[in-house]
C-alpha cells in the first residue's frame, strides 16, 4: 500500500510539468500581450501612450524575451518563492489576489461533493431496489431533468425564484458589510447563509449522474448468486445489502471524485459569473480577456494540480475500500 | 456480419415453442448485429420517440427560414419587449380559427417601462404558407413563403420580442442551426481525433501506448471550461463569425477526443485477445487488416453510444461560452448568444420570456441522453 502510495505521488511531478506547459502555452495564444491591450485601452481613452513606458515594462516583466525563457522564469518563480508573478489588470502580485478565492472555491467544490453523495447514494440505492416502482421512475426521470439543464440557467432561476418569492437577494458569497472584513465568526455565518446556492446549484448535476450510476452499478451486483446466497442463509434484507452489494457498488463511486473535481471547478467558474461569487470564475474570465497571463495562468494551473491531487486521493481511497485493487497491487 | 457473437434475446412468451417462434427463432439467428440493435432499440419507447424528435428538430433548422415566421434580424422599434401574443380561437362569441390580436405601446410613466395591450377590436387571423419576409433558401433560391404568419406583413410574436423588437421564436429557429450543429461537427472531429489516436496508442501497445494515455490522463485532469475559456479567449473578435465557428468547433473537439481515444484502445486492446482476432493472425492475415475488417466492427456500435452522448455536453459547452461572451458574439445567433439577454436578474424579472432558449437547450440535451441511454441498451448485446 505504501508503496502505491509512493508510486502514485512520484507520477505526479511529471503530470505538473506538462499541465504547466500545456496552460502556459495556451494562456500565451492570444496575438499580442497585456501591454498591447493596455496600450490600446489607453488610446482609446484618449490618453497618450509613451512608447519608452510600455518598452521599460516589457523589459521589466521579460515580455520581450523567447517563450522558453518566460516559462522557466515564470515556472522557477512559482517553485523557488511560490512567486506567481505580476497580475497586470491589477498592478499586484498574483499570490495576493488568488488565495482567498481558491480558498472558496475549493470550499464550495468540497462541500458540494459531499452533499451530491449524502443524496445520491441513498436513492441510488432506494431506486435500485425498487427498480421500475413508480418512485424509481420519478427519481430516473428528475435525474435526467438535472442532467439536462445547464447549471448557469439553474444559478439564474434558482436566484430570480429567492428574489421574487422570498424578496433574498442571494447573490455573492458574503453580505455587503462583510465583503472586505477580516476573517471572524461573523463572516463565517454569513458566508454560509450564502453559499449554499451555489452549492445547491452545482450539486444537482453531479447528484442526477451519481444515482444513475449507483442505480446501474446496484442492479449489477444484486442479480449474482452471492446475494441469493446470503439471502438464503436468512441474513435481514437490509443488513444484506449494506454490507455486501453496496459496498462493491460504491466503489467505481469513490473513483469518480478524480473526474468530479475538475468537473466542479469547470461548473462554478460559470456559476460564479451567475451569482456574482467571490471565487476563481470572475476573476479568471476578466484576466482571459485582459490577457492578465501571469493571473490566469496561476489559476488554472493551481485548479489543475487540485485536480490531481483530487484524483491520488480517490485512487488511494479505492485502494483502501477495495482490498481486490490492494492486494493485486502487492502480488504484482 | 457476426452475429455469432450476439446472444439473440429470448423470445418472450410463456415457453411454448409453437412454428411461428421457431421461424422467429431462425430470425433471430439469421439476423446481422445491426438488426439486432434495431430491433431492440425500437423496443424502446421513449429513446425511438427522442430520436424521432431530434430527427424533427434538425429538420427545422434545415429549412428554418420556411418555419420561422420572421427575418431573425428585422428590427421593430414599437414591439421591444413586446410580451408573446396569446393565440385566440373565439372572437365576440364567434369562432374564428386561431388568430391573435395586434397590440399597441403604452408606455408606463410610474414603472418607465413599455407596456402592450390587445386592440380587441381588431382580429388578425393566422395564416400557413403566408407571404412574408424574403429570405434566401440556403443561399440559392430567394422565396418569401413562411409556414405561418399573418397577412399584410403583420408580425406574429409567439414566444416575444427582445430588446430590438426582435422576435424571439425566429432567432431561436435560426440559433438552432448553430447550436445544433456544432454538437455534430464537434463530436465528428473529437471522433477522428479519437479513432487515429487511440487506435494507434492500442494497436501499437508499448511506450507509445504508455506516453498517450499519460498525456490523455493530463489533459483530463485541466478542469475543462477553464481550458475553454482560455482558448476561447485566444479566438481574436475580428474574425469572421464563420472563423469564429471553426475554431469553436475545434476548440470543442480538442478536449472532447480523449474520451473517445480511451474507449478505441481499450476495446482494441480487449478485441485483439479474441478467439476470432486469433484465428485471423493463424491463418495469416496482416495485423491492420484484422484490425480494420475485424476489430473496428466490433465497436463500432459502441462508438456510436459513446458519441451520442456526447453530443449534449458539446451544445451546453457552447451554450456555455456563447452566454460569457467567450464563444461567438451578435450578430451571430446561437442559443448561447440568445441567453446572453438572460444573464440580467432584472430583465428576467420583467421579461420572462427571455429564458425561452433555456427550453429548448434543456430539451434537446434530455432528447440526446434519452436516445444514447436507448442506443446503449440496444449496443450491449449481453443485457436484457
Amino acid at each position: 500500500m505504501i508503496e502505491y502510495i509512493i508510486r502514485r505521488v512520484l507520477i505526479m511531478f511529471p503530470t505538473l510539468f506538462v499541465i504547466s506547459v500545456i496552460v502556459f502555452t495556451v494562456i500565451q495564444l492570444p496575438p499580442g500581450d497585456f501591454l498591447t491591450t493596455y496600450a490600446i485601452n489607453l488610446e482609446q481613452s484618449g490618453e497618450p501612450v509613451a512608447m519608452e513606458v510600455l518598452d521599460a515594462l516589457r523589459e521589466r516583466y521579460g515580455l520581450d524575451k523567447p517563450m522558453v525563457v518566460q516559462y522557466f522564469k515564470w515556472i522557477g518563480g512559482i517553485l523557488l518563492r511560490g512567486d506567481f508573478g505580476q497580475s497586470f489588470g491589477h498592478w499586484r502580485p498574483v499570490k495576493d489576489l488568488i488565495w482567498e478565492r481558491l480558498g472558496l472555491t475549493a470550499s464550495i467544490a468540497l462541500i458540494t461533493i459531499v452533499i451530491t453523495w449524502m443524496i445520491a447514494v441513498p436513492i441510488g440505492i432506494y431506486s435500485a431496489t425498487h427498480q421500475y416502482k413508480l418512485s424509481d421512475y420519478a427519481f430516473t426521470f428528475v435525474g435526467y431533468i438535472g442532467l439536462s439543464i445547464p447549471a448557469f440557467m439553474l444559478a439564474l432561476l434558482v436566484m430570480n425564484a429567492a428574489h421574487m418569492k422570498f424578496g433574498l437577494d442571494v447573490g455573492g458569497l458574503f453580505s455587503d458589510e462583510f465583503i472586505d472584513a477580516p476573517w471572524s465568526l461573523a463572516r463565517v455565518v454569513d458566508l454560509l447563509q450564502h453559499i449554499w446556492v451555489p452549492v445547491l446549484v452545482l450539486s444537482v448535476g453531479g447528484t442526477a449522474g451519481l444515482i444513475r450510476v449507483m442505480r446501474a452499478n446496484l442492479l449489477d451486483q444484486l442479480e449474482l448468486p452471492y446475494v441469493e446466497t446470503a439471502r438464503a442463509s436468512g441474513l435481514s434484507e437490509t443488513k444484506l445489502l449494506l454490507k455486501y452489494p453496496v459496498r462493491v457498488a460504491i466503489n467505481p463511486i469513490v473513483s469518480t471524485i478524480g473526474w468530479m473535481l475538475p468537473q466542479l471547478f469547470s461548473g462554478s467558474v460559470i456559476v460564479a459569473m451567475v451569482l456574482s461569487l467571490q471565487t476563481t470564475g470572475p476573476l479568471l474570465l476578466r484576466a482571459l480577456m485582459d490577457q492578465d497571463m501571469h493571473l490566469a495562468g496561476a489559476m488554472i494551473m493551481i485548479l489543475s494540480a487540485l485536480t490531481v491531487v483530487g484524483t491520488l486521493i480517490s485512487d488511494i481511497l479505492l485502494a483502501w475500500v477495495d482490498p481486490r485493487i490492494r492486494f493485486e497491487r502487492q502480488t504484482s | 456480419m457476426n452475429a455469432g457473437m450476439s446472444i439473440p434475446p429470448e423470445p418472450e412468451n410463456d415457453g411454448r415453442l409453437s412454428a411461428d417462434d421457431s421461424m422467429s427463432q431462425e430470425k433471430l439467428y439469421l439476423a446481422s448485429q445491426w438488426r439486432l440493435m434495431w430491433w431492440k432499440f425500437v423496443d424502446h419507447r421513449l429513446a425511438l420517440c427522442s430520436m424521432y424528435l431530434l430527427c424533427l428538430f434538425y429538420f427545422v433548422a434545415l429549412f428554418c427560414g420556411f418555419f420561422a415566421p420572421h427575418n431573425p434580424s428585422q428590427r421593430a422599434r414599437d414591439l421591444s419587449f413586446a410580451p408573446p401574443q396569446r393565440v385566440h380561437l373565439v372572437h365576440e362569441g364567434r369562432l374564428r380559427g386561431p388568430f391573435v390580436y395586434p397590440r399597441i405601446q403604452h408606455f408606463d410613466q410610474e414603472l418607465a417601462l413599455l407596456t402592450y395591450t390587445e386592440d380587441r377590436s381588431r382580429v388578425q387571423p393566422i395564416r400557413f404558407f403566408v407571404r412574408g419576409d424574403t429570405y434566401r433558401f440556403w443561399g440559392l433560391v430567394e422565396t418569401s413563403v413562411h409556414l405561418v404568419g399573418l397577412r399584410d406583413g403583420g408580425r406574429l410574436y409567439l414566444m416575444g420580442a427582445d430588446r430590438l423588437g426582435r422576435d424571439l421564436f425566429s432567432r431561436i429557429l435560426y440559433g438552432s442551426r448553430i447550436s445544433l450543429s456544432i454538437g455534430l461537427v464537434g463530436v465528428f472531429l473529437s471522433l477522428v481525433l479519437g479513432i487515429v489516436i487511440g487506435g494507434i496508442s492500442g494497436y501499437f501497445g508499448g511506450v507509445t501506448d504508455t506516453v498517450i494515455q499519460r498525456f490523455i490522463e493530463i489533459l483530463m485532469s485541466i478542469p475543462s471550461i477553464p481550458l475553454w475559456m482560455a482558448l476561447a479567449a485566444a479566438v481574436p473578435p475580428t474574425w469572421s463569425q464563420l472563423t469564429v465557428y471553426f475554431c469553436m468547433t475545434t476548440i470543442l473537439a480538442l478536449i472532447g477526443w480523449t474520451g473517445v481515444a480511451r474507449e478505441v484502445r481499450g476495446k482494441i486492446l480487449a478485441l485483439r485477445e479474441e478467439d476470432y482476432a486469433m484465428a485471423a493472425r493463424a491463418a495469416g492475415v496482416k495485423e491492420f487488416r484484422i484490425l480494420m475488417r475485424h476489430l473496428v466492427p466490433g465497436f463500432t456500435s459502441h462508438l456510436i453510444v459513446v458519441v451520442t452522448l456526447a453530443i449534449p455536453a458539446m451544445i451546453l459547452a457552447e451554450t456555455a461560452l456563447s452566454f460569457l461572451q467567450l464563444g461567438l458574439r451578435a450578430p451571430t445567433i446561437s442559443w448561447g448568444v440568445l441567453l446572453q439577454d438572460a444573464m440580467n436578474l432584472q430583465a428576467v424579472n420583467l421579461y420572462p420570456w427571455l429564458i425561452w432558449p433555456t427550453a429548448f437547450v434543456v430539451f434537446v440535451v434530455l432528447l440526446f441522453n434519452f436516445l444514447g441511454d436507448g442506443l446503449r441498451d440496444a449496443a450491449d448485446p449481453y443485457r436484457h
